[in-house]
């Protein structure tokens, strides 16, 4: 029953029941007699308490006071199929045959109180208690959905003409338009233009996460002409340094994190190549429709055209680079929870809508229904994570480098023969599984010939030798078979192990693929595992869907049609969710201020117009996420200055409509690649791989004691080990986002741990002396000219007179200590250079 | 601007100019915007709250602060807390679960209370009268890494804020000087990080460690390369440069929370190593914690002495953590080496808590993240297995009636059978304690707000005093 669409369940069971027939049925004496004597008073003594309307209550959703009640049944189906107690949940509960429904839940019923119900139930469940229709318990789903697609996030962004504000000079393009409306509106008026210096400081460090050099400062300056801005933006975004950033940026919503974290953290050796993806991927401008449909289902892109195949392979690392609870023994918990995970990733970063909100119930403010959730769990369990790592209670302990994509050429296609380790492994697998069949086919032919010889006791006593010696035969073949399965068993989990084995080697890259079968999901009620309720066809979210219902083979998971939904230019969020993220990135806050949260308890979006302008742009645009980038730093409104005005402070203090920039913290990547650049010392090469590769499969923990001193460099800090429970110092101090979850928006703290490392820590002291001595090199230069210079390095302005007068006499006054080889002008000069790293406007962006 | 350079760097001025600073916030560092909160939190305008500061509590609450005894591995109750006259009677006997094995150890009444405690910890027996024995604690599962994480957050399948990051969300911190939760000594291992972390909760809310991985204090407190007379001329510099920003940024708390930053930096260089340096402390007071060169409780001793000291000075969540509670084998002789070196620490720590009159407004709490089976490990075994169907915890100050043994297991001491606690209701107990109610205490993030206690949670009323 549980096969069929949810929609059909009642019609059959009336079709199955012919007692069941609420206009018809009459209730002979008899029955009545028999309900009236046995089953009322049990009902109502046992059941009525948490399942009747007098008590208001319906645990589960299910009334026992009514025929209607059990009819339509609780959150699991109907309680009962009449004349098959069999069938019947409510038999099943009460026998106390499934350990996950056991009812009533404190004391199991007597055996005839069980009897009885069995027998009424088998009689075809007469019941006289008739419930008006009022009075049936709601269906399951109280959501309206065509009520729900008022919401203005799930309507198409709509096509808005530019308006005409009466300022008719300051707007470069659209963009200003709109912005500028906004503020006229409210008698604003936009900020002056920034000046260069702070303009080149401000887009430089939002397109590449570092800091302009004095000599591309100069350029700009003194750069006559009209298209001198346009030249910077350009030379950034063509930039390798530009995808490090905006790619770090997507890390943070795809949770990319190098380790399982959670109960036992095991490395995930090739996180590093989704990573190198998506950097590249901005790098390339990959449109976004094909950028988020390579992450959902680039295997099976891959397999339809064979174009970029390594990198669409690579791209579902997106759906493999959850958190896991690796010592979780429950499979189905395991599954469970990583589907979770894939559904709220990509529902939230895509869509930015809280679906995993409805894994328990129906989302209690969006309209998304359970069913709607495991529509899409239903896709998400018919595809197979490969993180190289497997959850206790699997066979062969944590690790399986068989649970990875294999990249190389040279792998046949099905991805087996991978190494000759594992030939080996596989080798003796089977030679165990060999061994095993004959031990129980063995062992069954024992109890056969122990069975026909009790039989026989003393009948045949001729076949009483020929019957000790088979029995004895059988049994020594079966002490033998029982050695070479231990031995067997133990050379296979040397080569397995439950840890401490080096790291797997080679071309492989974490990622899905679809399971052999592809299978509709089924309800997990309260999102309990093993609490099942009906089955539910593979789908999306009917809020944002269309009549058209796409088809769902059972050789595919659905996630080629999935990618093809997130991605439709019929889907009203992912353009304007994308768009608001950029938006964020640039201006400091989104449109919509919750980026990852587009649903009811969402902010509501403070320019509506634009974002729906920006959207449509950003689609018929190609979905090019560098266009889209170039159209917002090239608008006026990017331009503007960040200066104060107490006049519009008073009308707008929140500056929600944009009258002056708005002042951005540097995260903590652009923090410390700045020093390492400004120090000399950035190493702008990507590195091969990640220092995680190294780590042993065991829990890191144990291991990092060891490889510590392997997990740091001066690569841009994106390159950084990022294991989760053990994020490198300066990115934990400084407000890295939290790898295990979705977060488009980092918090921005300021607490006086962040001082003390600025303080402190040597990394700092080590780019402050790597500055001086940079300066001291320099030849011919009066300690005037390097303090001017390492202003502009550090703050890409040159100090007043007063800033210079003032440092002049800090170095003049700096007491040295006199120590055997130190030299004092270097080290006031380093402490001049570490004061520049440590203020607030080494951290701001103006 | 017209001043000669010579001016303006008397530090005496300068230390009066900040000084005058901190003086006109008014309500102190409360006032003070140390931190500008994104996320879903946020207020619409852009004005910054200190998120530290001291938030007012949901009702008046009976204790200030907690200490947290985390005993890893799971501490045996039949051997410890949970008196089982049965057991010892029906050594031998099978039950579902293998063969009971009668605990090696005695148990001896205590206090004018009488509570039955194991011969092991002689010394925290004389506190009977303080401690609430809580015999009828039960978790979700019997797993060392998930019970650890679930006990710390009130999670196992998701990423949560650790209890102490909620209560310093909650409450603040009364210590500008020093963080607001520390954690002594903690795995990095079994959840790791994660045990003290804040999880959606921002980043200031974590904990910080103190030992453990290697650092025996906080990070990046001394200075390497400056003398304290450079730094402060240093530190100087860059304050004057941050309030030139500050003066030319209009309305800008985020700056002014910058600035006090520095400040309190430059404080806790000062001020943690003090409170970290037990040199000051009587020999009585040492020799309390069984501190002492040799002594098995030195390590411990030393902990919770540090633990004292953290909560005198305002620390509002503090864990110790002691491992090696996983007695599959050896019982006797490893609980006895465990007790040795905790059992005086834990003591010591009572007293001195008592003495000092902290006792009162700190809540202690002891325990593992499960129990232990009655039943032997094997028929001839000297251990016992994993057991979340019943332990025992206890808790001590902090409004908690002492001398009370709440709860029971059944007659051998497997399952919880009375009283029954669990971890979600000993979290919102504790809460409770600290003037927090656990279902109002909640955050918004990813369209809801969350909770320490999820959906679960009973306040256990009884064993308030």
């Amino acid at each position: 029953m549980r096969k069929l669409p949810l929609l059909l369940l009642p019609a059959l069971a009336l079709l199955f029941s012919p007692s069941n027939d609420l206009q018809a049925q009459k209730l002979t004496a008899k029955e009545n007699a028999f309900f009236e004597k046995s089953i009322r008073p049990l009902l109502a003594k046992h059941c009525y308490k948490c399942h009747s309307k007098k008590a208001g209550k319906s645990k589960g959703g299910l009334y026992l006071d009514s025929q209607a009640g059990w009819m339509d049944g609780g959150d699991s189906g109907p309680a009962i199929t009449a004349g098959s107690p069999e069938k019947s949940l409510l038999i099943k509960a009460i026998s106390y045959k499934d350990k996950d429904i056991e009812m009533p839940p404190k004391e199991k019923l007597s055996d005839s109180e069980i009897a009885a119900l069995t027998r009424w139930v088998r009689m075809g469940a007469p019941d006289p208690r008739k419930g008006s229709k009022a009075d049936k318990p709601r269906a399951r789903s109280t959501i309206d959905i065509a009520k729900g697609r008022q919401f203005w996030a799930f309507k198409k962004p709509q096509k808005h003409a530019a308006p005409l504000p009466s300022n008719g000079t300051w707007a470069l393009g659209d963009i200003d338009r709109f912005i500028l409306k906004s503020l006229e509106e409210k008698k604003l008026k936009p900020a002056e233009d920034a000046d260069r210096a702070t303009l080149i400081r401000r887009v430089t460090y939002d397109l590449t996460g570092l800091p302009p050099e004095p000599e591309e400062i100069d350029s700009f300056i003194n750069d006559k002409s009209p298209r001198a801005f346009e030249t910077v933006v350009d030379r950034l975004l063509a930039s390798k340094r530009f995808g490090e950033r905006w790619g770090r940026h997507w890390l943070d919503i795809a949770r990319y994190g190098e380790s399982t974290g959670r109960t036992r953290n095991f490395p995930f050796t090739f996180a590093w190549r989704y990573r190198d993806y998506v950097i590249d991927s901005f790098n390339a401008d990959k449109p976004y429709d094909k950028f988020i449909a390579e992450q959902i289902a680039g295997d099976l892109l891959a397999k339809k055209t064979p174009v970029d195949k390594r990198d669409r392979l690579v791209a579902t690392g997106f759906l493999a680079m959850g958190s896991k609870d690796l010592n979780e023994r429950n499979r189905e918990q395991y599954l469970m929870d990583n589907i979770d995970d894939q559904i709220d990733t990509t529902t939230r970063s895509v869509l930015a809508l809280t679906v995993s909100c409805a894994r328990c119930h129906d989302h209690k403010f969006d309209p998304i229904p359970t069913k709607d959730y495991y529509a899409l769990a239903g896709i998400f369990e018919s595809t197979e994570i490969l993180s190289g790592l497997n959850a206790r209670g699997q066979k062969g302990g944590y690790k399986a480098s068989d649970k990875l994509i294999a990249l190389s050429t040279r792998v046949k296609p099905d991805g087996e023969k991978i190494s000759k380790a594992e030939v080996e492994m596989k080798k003796m697998q089977e030679q165990l599984q060999q061994l095993r069949t004959e031990m129980r086919e063995r062992q069954k032919a024992l109890g056969a010939l122990n069975k026909k010889n009790g039989k026989k006791k003393g009948k045949d006593r001729t076949s009483a030798a020929e019957f000790a010696a088979k029995r004895k035969e059988h049994q020594k073949r079966l002490q033998e078979l029982k050695k070479e399965v231990q031995e067997v068993n133990r050379a296979l989990n040397r080569k397995k192990n439950r840890g401490g084995g080096s790291a797997p080697t080679g071309d492989y890259a974490m990622g899905v693929s679809d399971m052999p079968k592809a299978v509709d999901s089924r309800i997990r009620i309260r999102g309990e595992v093993s609490n099942k309720g009906s089955e539910v066809s593979r789908g999306f979210l009917q809020v944002l869907s269309g009549k058209k219902r796409p088809h769902f083979s059972s050789k595919s998971s659905g996630r080629l049609q999935l990618a093809d939904w997130l991605t439709s230019r019929e889907n009203p969020l992912t353009a304007r969710v994308m768009v608001n993220r950029t938006w964020h990135h640039l201006f400091g806050r989104g449109i919509v201020r919750t980026v990852d949260n587009f649903g009811e308890t969402g902010e509501r979006p403070t320019h509506p117009e634009l974002l729906d302008h920006l959207a449509l742009s950003f689609q018929e645009d190609d979905w090019s996420v560098k266009n889209l980038i170039r159209r917002m730093v090239l608008s006026r409104t990017y331009r503007m200055s960040s200066n104060y005005s107490e006049a519009h402070y008073a009308v707008d203090p929140g500056n929600e409509l944009l009258w002056r920039m708005r002042q951005k913290r540097l995260d903590a990547e652009s923090l410390r690649d700045s020093m390492l650049a400004i120090g000399g010392e950035l190493e702008l090469s990507r590195p091969v791989g990640s220092p995680v590769m190294k780590l042993p499969i065991n829990e890191i923990g144990r291991s990092l004691a060891r490889a510590k001193k392997t997990l740091d460099g001066n690569y841009r800090s994106v390159y950084l080990p990022i294991m989760r429970s053990f994020v490198p110092q300066i990115l934990q101090t400084f407000d890295f986002a939290e790898p295990s979850m979705v977060k488009g928006n980092r918090d921005v703290t300021t607490v006086p741990t962040q001082a003390l490392y600025l303080m402190n820590n040597p990394f700092v002291h080590r780019q402050s002396k790597n500055l001086a001595r940079i300066l001291m090199d320099k030849d011919g230069l009066t300690n005037a000219e390097r303090i001017d210079l390492a202003y502009k390095l550090a703050l890409s302005r040159a100090p007043t007179t007063f800033e210079a007068i003032r440092s002049l006499t800090y170095l003049k006054s700096f007491q040295s200590r006199n120590e055997k080889g130190s030299n004092p002008d270097l080290n006031a000069l380093a402490s001049l250079c570490h004061a520049l790293f440590s203020v607030a406007e080494f951290r701001y962006l103006n | 601007m017209n001043r000669t350079p010579e001016s303006y760097s008397p530090e005496i001025n300068d230390l009066l100019s900040r000084r005058s600073l901190l003086q006109t916030a008014s309500c102190g560092f409360g006032y003070m915007a140390l931190m500008g909160m994104c996320g879903e939190a946020a207020a619409r305008d852009d004005t910054y709250k200190n998120p530290l500061a001291v938030r007012p509590s949901h009702f008046n609450p009976s204790a200030k602060r907690v200490i947290f005894l985390f005993m890893q591995g799971g501490p045996p109750q039949v051997d410890t807390f949970d008196y089982k006259p049965q057991l010892q009677k029906n050594g031998g006997k099978k039950v579902g679960n293998g063969t009971l094995m009668p605990s090696p150890f005695k148990f001896n009444r205590a206090g004018k209370s009488g509570l039955q405690i194991s011969e092991a910890f002689p010394n925290l027996a004389k506190h009977a009268d303080d401690l609430c024995l809580l015999n009828g604690m039960h978790t979700t599962n019997p797993a060392h890494p998930q019970a650890t994480i679930l006990a710390h957050t009130g999670s196992i399948n998701f990423v949560r804020p650790s209890v102490g990051s909620w209560v310093l969300y909650g409450l603040g911190t009364e210590n500008n000087d020093l963080p607001g939760f520390i954690t002594i000594n903690p795995p990095n291992r079994l959840g790791g990080a994660q045990n003290y972390g804040s999880a959606f909760l921002p980043a200031c809310f974590q904990g910080t460690p103190i030992g453990g991985q290697g650092a025996s204090s906080l990070p990046n407190l001394y200075n390497r390369e400056l003398t304290s007379a450079q730094q402060r001329k240093q530190l100087d510099l860059v304050q004057k440069m941050n309030r030139e920003l500050r003066e030319r940024s209009g309305v800008n708390d985020e700056l002014d929370g910058v600035i006090e930053s520095f400040e309190l930096a430059f404080r806790m260089q000062g001020k943690v190593p003090e409170v970290m340096d037990i040199k000051n402390e009587s020999q009585k007071t040492l020799a309390n914690y069984g501190i002492g060169r040799g002594k098995a409780s030195d390590a411990f001793g030393k902990q919770c002495l540090m633990a004292r000291r953290f909560a005198e000075n305002g620390v509002r969540y503090i864990e110790v953590h002691h491992g090696g509670w996983d007695l599959h084998n050896g019982l006797k002789a490893r609980l006895t080496k465990n007790a040795a070196s905790t059992d005086a620490p834990i003591a010591g720590l009572l007293s001195d808590l008592k003495e000092r009159g902290m006792l009162k407004d700190t809540l202690v709490v002891w325990g593992g993240e499960f129990g232990r089976t009655p039943a032997g490990q094997s028929a001839k075994g000297d251990g016992r297995r994993h057991n979340n169907r019943g332990y025992s915890m206890w808790m001590a100050g902090g409004g908690i009636r002492g001398g009370m043994r709440y709860g029971a297991t059944d007659e051998f001491g497997d399952t919880a059978i009375k009283g029954k606690i669990h971890i979600h209701d000993l979290h919102a107990t504790m809460l409770h304690q600290l003037g927090l109610d656990h279902e109002k205490l909640t955050y918004k993030y990813a369209g809801r707000d969350f909770r320490l206690t999820d959906v679960y949670g009973n306040v256990v009323k009884e064993i308030i005093a």
